[in-house]
């Protein structure tokens, strides 16, 4: 298909791109643009303009920061799957940016462009729930942060404000971020997860003393499971107790039923996932 | 056989496809060219009542829109192969439809304008009134009682009804077996997606009222036919016909597609060249999809395996339209088929051919073939596992024995043909050497008790390729309207330099390599000194095209055939040459000598330069090396080989993963190894996929709901297991060249030998059938069922 017509502008720092972005009502930021640009060809987004960022090179970096990792928004799926500093403090994330799309994707497609657009079958949102990520925006009234728990608000929804740009995710260094996972059942067509199952574990002695779990692709935005949490957390770390909090995964929450995929299985396999993750981090 | 023939030379293809040096349709532009957007219906069936065309035609660059109502003079697509010897109640479609659509993506108007975006634009502005009418997608509900109508010609939605074989002795044979067994077998709808969608460029000069018209195009004089003579009843030497490199095609660009006859009628009309491109959204719903039968077998057996018997009824859907050839596929190509590499002795096929509010329906990579071959295929699995009989063990009990051949399946289904040569167990014998079966059934046994589901699954098929003897398949045959030999030219420039020119038309295929290997080994010249155009009326004699595994087997021997004109010419004049008798002169390694004296000798070169410069040549002899041949093949040849597929299937998530697979395949002599295990590779992919992962499908209302690469799952590298290949020889009595064809074998071969596998994995779970593709939420559901 071909978009529909509109303007460009390459925006050459973060306050002009913000500035740009407050004096055009019908704009959208462009960073890696491989949710974006498919969207304007089908002619279900027509922005009247592109904000180009991606030239905003400061944003392109990833690095320890106290207690916390910093990413930069515009990091390509292909830095975070590689950075070491991520592979080692917060592996579920490396593990999603690992699986996402395709290399082409993954060499031109960016962390920030993808939890911005907050597609309910993307895979980062699954792995940010699990690690207790906090994202960092910028708009006209300044900087704030928005924790994750508050962040995935309703389908291609996110907390972001309509001039905000997301510059940073920020994961705390800790041993339960290190001890996490992002395990994903891809649909064979276009690898979006079917279930995509964020983990974050921390123990004692054997018992599992916390633990956070996110789920992409299984409902219409990602969602935190306390059920599955709350069932594993304070018990022995076995595989029978891990059976019962996976089989917690989904429950009460609305699962998507599609053309290809029923509720029934995405429920069954969000269990199956749920197990996997746990039993990886045990 | 010769110095190349045998031999895996590099591709001649290769350099400029892979330095970005070929050009594809959408890269040829000219002077002037406007560009071409077509709107397309929303709904699957419906009245159109009205187009408002006046905002898009204000919008800025356009120079006109037209609907359906502005070619009432241009003839619908015409149906080229109507099922022989009965009524085919035929609908084609027209360039843009006039007062109804019939399926989704219909053009119904078009969008000239300066570019293509504002074309775009200009199209999103056109405003449809349509009348909903019901809509049918299934062809087995479209021939029941109250089903929505869709052409006044063809009552309950059929096209035509073929048969072939013996019912009565059929039935008979059932009912006396010890064993039947009944299945309803659904080989689903595919989308063939070329990697290069379809488009057209047409150019007109009123001064001379010639067309030149580029294609993405299998077949440019095919085409070229069919839209001079039957559509536009102009001559068809006033349109010249190129298909630039073509990026792919699996059988969906042999076809006259209304946007190619559109797009030379706007060519006229406006006196500007003219480009139309279609998208791969338009690509997956208006260019042909493949396949999409739902068939009940019954299969009589023996208690010992012996197969007495096999009866298939099969609905087939054809789509709102036909498309060109669309009414052979599920009849010659299909039905015909259907004795496999068995000794049946009762055969019966009946096929009803089905409209419905869907894409059109033709040929698709093996087209009707991989059809029969599943159904065969599966049969015999289902008749292993009803009698508890190892799989192998029936095939070996029903094989044709290789002292059969030329063997006739029973009840005339082939209608004449013969299986031309063939030694069934040698490839089956050497594929289970490879493979350890003895070893692989413990495995299996020990494996399932730690709750891992391993599966085997066999496909010894046959396959009908180079299709195909012109009076068998023609007009008072099999319905097929035209012949289906093919051309080559041979000429010898004075240098030595030979260009050969033919109608086969290849589009990925590395023909214009094997051709080349033909007739460098045949005059005995350096590979390099052969060059092989094709794909332009112009300069290329008459011919077909490429598709039926057709390009070796026919195109080749056409070439091989028309070198053997030249060496005739050559002997003559070297005879000359050399001043003696020719009947005491031999052709040798590109030289032609005296029998007995070596040195007495001219080459070919300098026979070529004698023949062209025409000072002193044999009394009745004209100048020049220059010789066409059209080869029309006396039969099909009939490819076999076994194919043997290893999955194991994940308890937990229905997950099949394929763990390894080897086909050992009889394609006759190979021309070049490296392009057969290439062709064998891609078919292998495309039939494993449809096992698995593909699967074209229309919700309720008409809307192709696997209508974009998100949904639709075409296999990717890390999908299949390194393939193990190997082959056995047995070369077809059918041409010179000993060659069977190999362009469809994989797609035919591999698909049912997925399935089985699948099925034999499930078997702990009582499952003996499960229709494609087998996803994993389909397997899931199975297991769920039946308890572990």
């Amino acid at each position: 298909m071909y978009a529909a017509e509109f303007d460009y502008v390459r925006a050459s720092s973060i306050e002009e791109a913000i500035s740009l972005k407050a004096e055009n009502d019908d704009s959208s930021l462009l960073a890696g643009g491989h949710s974006l640009i498919p969207a304007m060809k089908l002619r279900l987004s027509t922005p009247q303009k592109l904000i180009d960022i991606s030239g905003l090179d400061q944003l392109k970096k990833i690095s320890k920061n106290g207690s916390h990792i910093s990413i930069g928004s515009l990091c390509t799926h292909k830095q975070c799957a590689e950075s070491e500093i991520i592979q080692s403090n917060c592996p579920a994330l490396s593990d999603a940016a690992s699986v996402i799309g395709d290399p082409h994707v993954r060499t031109k497609g960016t962390i920030g462009g993808a939890l911005a657009h907050s597609d309910p079958q993307a895979d980062y949102p699954g792995a940010t729930l699990a690690l207790n990520a906090t994202f960092v925006a910028k708009g006209p009234s300044g900087e704030r942060t928005i924790e994750v728990d508050d962040y995935f608000i309703g389908l291609w929804e996110t907390a972001l404000g309509e001039g905000e740009l997301l510059t940073e995710i920020r994961i705390a260094i800790n041993s339960m971020n290190a001890n996490s996972c992002y395990v994903k059942f891809p649909q064979p067509a276009s690898r979006y997860p079917y279930v995509g199952c964020g983990v974050s574990l921390s123990s004692n002695n054997g018992t599992c003393s916390d633990i956070r779990v996110g789920f992409s692709g299984v409902g219409e935005w990602a969602f935190r499971d306390s059920g599955v949490e709350s069932t594993l957390k304070g018990q022995p770390l076995n595989d029978s107790t891990i059976a019962s909090a996976a089989d917690k995964a989904a429950e009460g929450k609305t699962v998507l039923n599609d053309h290809f995929v029923s509720e029934e299985y995405r429920r069954a396999m969000s269990k199956v996932y749920a197990k996997r993750a746990m039993m990886q981090l045990s | 056989m010769g110095k190349y023939i045998g031999e895996s030379v590099l591709r001649k293809e290769d350099p400029r496809m892979v330095t970005g040096e070929a050009k594809y349709l959408d890269d040829i532009k000219i002077p002037g060219m406007l560009y071409a957007v077509v709107k397309r219906s929303d709904y699957a069936h419906a009245k159109i009542k009205n187009i408002d065309t006046s905002e898009a035609t204000k919008m800025p660059g356009v120079l006109g829109v037209w609907t359906g109502k502005d070619f009432e003079d241009v003839n619908p697509m015409p149906c080229a192969w109507q099922a022989g010897g009965i009524t085919n109640n035929a609908n084609t479609p027209r360039v843009l439809e006039i007062d109804k659509v019939t399926f989704t993506g219909q053009g119904i108007a078009v969008v000239v304008a300066e570019d293509r975006n504002l074309a775009e634009d200009a199209c999103s502005k056109i405003n449809v009134e349509y009348e909903e009418l019901p809509v049918v997608v299934s062809a087995e509900d479209a021939i029941k009682p109250g089903a929505p109508q869709l052409h006044e010609n063809a009552p309950n939605n059929i096209c035509m009804e073929w048969e072939c074989g013996n019912e009565d002795g059929t039935d008979k044979a059932l009912s006396n077996s010890d064993v039947v067994v009944k299945e309803q077998l659904v080989n689903q709808r595919l989308i063939p997606n070329s990697m290069e969608p379809r488009g057209a460029i047409a150019e007109y000069k009123s001064a001379t009222e010639e067309f030149t018209v580029w294609l993405t195009s299998q077949a440019p004089h095919v085409h070229r036919l069919l839209a001079t003579a039957f559509v536009f009843g102009i001559p068809e030497t006033k349109m010249r016909v190129i298909a630039p490199h073509v990026g792919g095609g699996f059988g969906c660009k042999i076809f006259l597609y209304p946007e190619y006859c559109l797009v030379i009628a706007l060519a006229k009309k406006i006196g500007r060249p003219i480009k139309w491109m279609e998208t791969r959204s338009e690509n997956f719903q208006a260019t042909t999809h493949g396949r999409d039968h739902s068939t009940q077998i019954q299969v009589g057996a023996s208690n010992d395996g012996t197969i007495t018997s096999l009866k298939v009824n099969t609905v087939a859907n054809l789509g709102g339209t036909l498309s060109t050839i669309a009414p052979g596929i599920p009849t010659t190509l299909y039905g015909r088929l259907l004795s496999g590499t068995y000794k049946f002795p009762n055969i019966y096929c009946g096929v009803k051919g089905v409209y419905t509010n869907t894409g059109m329906v033709d040929a698709y990579r093996g087209a009707g073939r991989p059809e029969a071959t599943y159904v065969v295929e599966r049969a015999l699995d289902l008749v292993a596992n009803k009698l508890g009989m190892d799989v192998v063990d029936v095939r070996k009990k029903n094989f044709i024995q290789k002292d059969q051949f030329p063997y006739t399946p029973a009840d005339g289904i082939t209608k004449g043909l013969e299986y031309d040569s063939g030694d069934y167990e040698k490839p089956l014998n050497k594929a289970l050497e490879m493979f350890n079966y003895t070893q692989f059934r413990e495995e299996q046994k020990k494996s399932r008790s730690e709750g891992k589901y391993l599966g085997v699954g066999f496909s010894t098929y046959i396959e009908a390729c180079g299709v195909a003897p012109s009076a068998w398949v023609g007009v008072g045959g099999e319905g097929w309207g035209a012949g289906l030999w093919e051309s080559a030219n041979i000429r010898v420039h004075l240098t030595g330099k030979v260009v050969v020119t033919t109608g086969s038309s290849p589009h990925g295929q590395g023909t214009e390599t094997t051709m080349a290997q033909i007739a460098a080994d045949e005059l005995g010249l350096p590979f390099d000194d052969v060059d092989v155009q094709y794909n332009d009326t112009l300069g290329t004699p008459f011919g077909y095209g490429t598709y039926g595994s057709r390009s070796a087997a026919v195109g080749g021997t056409a070439v091989f055939n028309a070198v053997q004109k030249v060496k005739q010419k050559a002997l003559r004049i070297g005879a000359h040459m050399l001043e003696a008798s020719a009947d005491d002169v031999v052709y040798e390694d590109g030289k032609v000598s005296v029998k007995g004296s070596p040195d007495q000798a001219k080459t070919i070169q300098e026979i070529a330069g004698a023949a062209a410069l025409g000072y002193s040549l044999p009394e009745g002899d004209e100048p020049f090396l220059d010789e066409t041949a059209y080869f029309d093949p006396p039969n099909t040849t009939w490819p076999f080989g076994t194919h043997i597929c290893v999955v194991e299937i994940e308890e937990e998530t229905g997950s099949v993963k394929v763990k390894k697979y080897l086909a050992v395949d009889d394609v006759g002599n190979v021309v070049n190894p490296m392009v057969v295990d290439g062709q064998i590779h891609g078919g292998i992919a495309q039939g494993v996929a449809q096992a698995l992962w593909e699967s074209g499908e229309y919700n309720e209302s008409g809307e192709l709901m696997s209508g974009s690469l998100i949904d639709y799952a075409i296999p990717r590298t890390d999908c299949l297991p390194n393939l193990e290949l190997d082959r056995t020889v047995t070369p077809s009595p059918t041409n010179p060249l000993g060659v069977k064809g190999v362009g469809e074998t994989g797609t035919i071969a591999s698909t049912p030998a997925v399935v089985n596998a699948v099925i034999d994995a499930l078997a702990p779970f009582g499952v003996t059938n499960l229709n494609m593709p087998l996803t994993s939420q389909k397997i899931w559901n199975v297991i769920q069922k039946k308890g572990g």
